[in-house]
């Protein structure tokens, strides 16, 4: 069992009429791992995600999910996952336990096995004092949960999550984060999309980087950051008359230079020497700011800083 | 179809039902009564003391209406039922979206949802027999035989109308459905006064609704007479409204889900 990959996808298309959302991409989740779709909206990660789930057919290339096809056994295998969609659909107007017996009963579980599992997924939620009230009733962190609880119901062995903190408090994130990472530790697969970099940093053994519909890049989130990023990042702003040429002005002072409105970014691996040479050729600074290269450089990088909607 | 996957959406819907069941069993207790108070018996008297009985084939007019009005509400039952709850499963609370997540398929949650149908119109239409008993329209074996066609037309409305909500965009195409088509039916389609008082030109567009087969039917069966056509022709025209709605409800709704 171990060794083969729990999902794996060569050439993998989908088409919206003329549209190409997701454009022959390859990759491989395997057992056990915390894998993420990260990318800006529109990117193909939820079109990705839904062919993965065995809902939406597949446009072209190969797609296997537990060593199966899920146009011909999309049942067999939406037995053995867990959704997690991006906007909740749960019912809104009977209980919170209810719902996780109704959607146990989809699965063919019985009431003898549900409701100990019930008692153990609203703990596991932190929702067992509101077991008896409406959804209608919760928060959107306590809707959240009771979400992911749902999606466990069946115990899967993959567990997708289509942006999975959108929408919530710092608080609320925090929480759900702690709770994803104990399901990683029993063994559940996870696979996530996400815009957030600190999600992707936090939760996330390997990720792709998907843009256009496209690959731009695989790895760990370290691995990419000393790909695609340096090691720090100097942030200078400068008064507007220092403005004009002020590329050519900090030219050679590192590996990359990213002149943008408010501030500049040179992308260096010792902040303060570069700090230091800044000021050696007299340049007057308004602001000096070093910091580690983050997972979003590298996402700015590859996708671009260009709104997309 | 999986038939335990069907029978879970089944039981499922009965579930969110009992939520509910007081004050839908309520309006269904009180729409028969209304109806048959207010026009089988206050309008009733005018028609039967003018000239209506002779139109009417000798029948007092709480008699003509009561089937008529039993199959004419199971249409309506049928079509409410197979709108806003599978328009509110698309895209309002997004449910068919969770359940689809699960092994259970389109065709699945079609069958699941038109058993659940028919099992709300069994006990609608048995609710309004027995209301049609006490106000003394028909006997209790007549009423209860009633039921059988008064389903089958609620039925076919309950699969066609499916179909439909599975492929208009919001609650404008649910609301011109009951405007320019159930409405229009309930009004015209026999109910309240034989399809012969229609103007010529009108009465094929009578016999191309499924209401008035399932009205002459119903109304066969309550009172013991004869349908306009052989029965079996009458039951082959709701089937094929039951048959062709089912199987284009699964495809619209697989079109619209599975993308």
């Amino acid at each position: 069992m171990d060794g083969s990959p729990l999902v794996e996808a060569r050439g993998l298309t989908k088409r919206f009429g003329d549209f190409t959302a997701v454009d022959a991409v390859d990759f491989e989740v395997r057992r056990g791992e915390a894998f993420g779709f990260l990318g800006p909206n529109g990117a193909g990660k939820s079109s990705t995600m839904r062919m993965i789930g065995a809902v939406s057919p597949i446009a072209g290339g190969d797609l296997s999910v537990f060593g199966m096809d899920p146009e011909g056994e999309g049942a067999k295998i939406r037995a053995r996952i867990g959704v997690v969609p991006q906007q909740d659909n749960l019912d809104e107007e009977i209980p919170v336990d209810e719902n996780l017996l109704i959607y146990g009963r989809y699965f063919g579980l019985s009431r003898a096995v549900l409701w100990p599992r019930i008692e153990e997924l609203l703990a596991f939620a932190e929702l067992t004092e509101r077991r008896h009230d409406k959804v209608e009733s919760l928060s959107g962190g306590m809707k959240r949960r009771l979400t992911i609880a749902r999606a466990l119901i069946n115990e899967p062995e993959l567990l997708l999550l289509d942006e999975p903190t959108t929408g919530l408090d710092p608080q609320a994130r925090h929480l759900l984060w702690d709770r994803l990472y104990r399901l990683k530790q029993q063994g559940v697969t996870l696979i996530i999309t996400t815009h957030f970099m600190d999600e992707a940093e936090q939760l996330c053994d390997r990720l792709v980087v998907m843009d256009k519909g496209k690959i731009a890049a695989e790895g760990s989130p370290r691995s990419l950051i000393e790909e695609y990023s340096t090691k720090e990042v100097l942030e200078v702003r400068f008064p507007d008359e220092a403005k004009a040429d002020i590329a050519e002005r900090l030219d050679g002072l590192a590996k990359r230079v990213e002149v943008l409105p408010d501030r500049v970014l040179l992308y260096t691996d010792d902040g303060d020497a570069t700090s230091h040479e800044v000021w050696t050729r007299g340049l007057e600074p308004e602001s000096v700011l070093a910091r580690r290269s983050s997972l979003e450089d590298v996402f700015l990088r590859l996708t671009g800083r260009s709104l997309i909607d | 179809m999986a038939a335990t996957e069907t029978l879970r959406v089944v039981e499922n819907h009965a579930r969110t039902y009992r939520r509910i069941w007081r004050g839908s069993i309520i309006s269904t207790f009180l729409n028969p009564i209304l109806y048959l108070a207010a026009m089988g018996v206050g309008l009733g008297v005018l028609v039967d003391d003018g000239a209506g009985r002779q139109a009417l084939d000798g029948l007092d007019y709480l008699t003509f209406l009561a089937p008529g009005l039993l199959a004419a509400s199971a249409m309506q039952t049928g079509a409410g039922d197979a709108a806003w709850p599978v328009m509110a499963g698309i895209k309002w609370r997004r449910s068919y979206e969770a359940v689809l997540a699960t092994p259970v398929a389109v065709r699945d949650l079609v069958a699941g949802h038109l058993l659940w149908v028919t099992l709300r119109l069994l006990m609608m239409t048995t609710i309004f027999s027995f209301v049609m008993v006490m106000f003394g329209a028909t006997g209790v074996a007549e009423a209860v035989r009633a039921i059988i066609p008064a389903i089958v037309t609620g039925l076919a409305f309950g699969a066609s109308v499916t179909a439909y909500s599975a492929t208009v965009a919001d609650h404008t195409g649910l609301t011109n459905l009951f405007r320019f088509g159930i409405v229009p039916m309930f009004l015209f389609s026999g109910t309240f006064f034989p399809i012969s008082q229609l103007p010529g030109w009108m009465q094929p567009i009578a016999y191309v609704t499924p209401l008035w087969h399932g009205v002459e039917l119903t109304r066969a069966w309550a009172l013991g007479i004869d349908p306009t056509f052989p029965t079996s022709l009458h039951f082959a025209y709701l089937g094929l409204w039951i048959v062709a709605g089912s199987l284009l409800a699964v495809r619209q709704l697989r079109r619209r889900m599975i993308v």
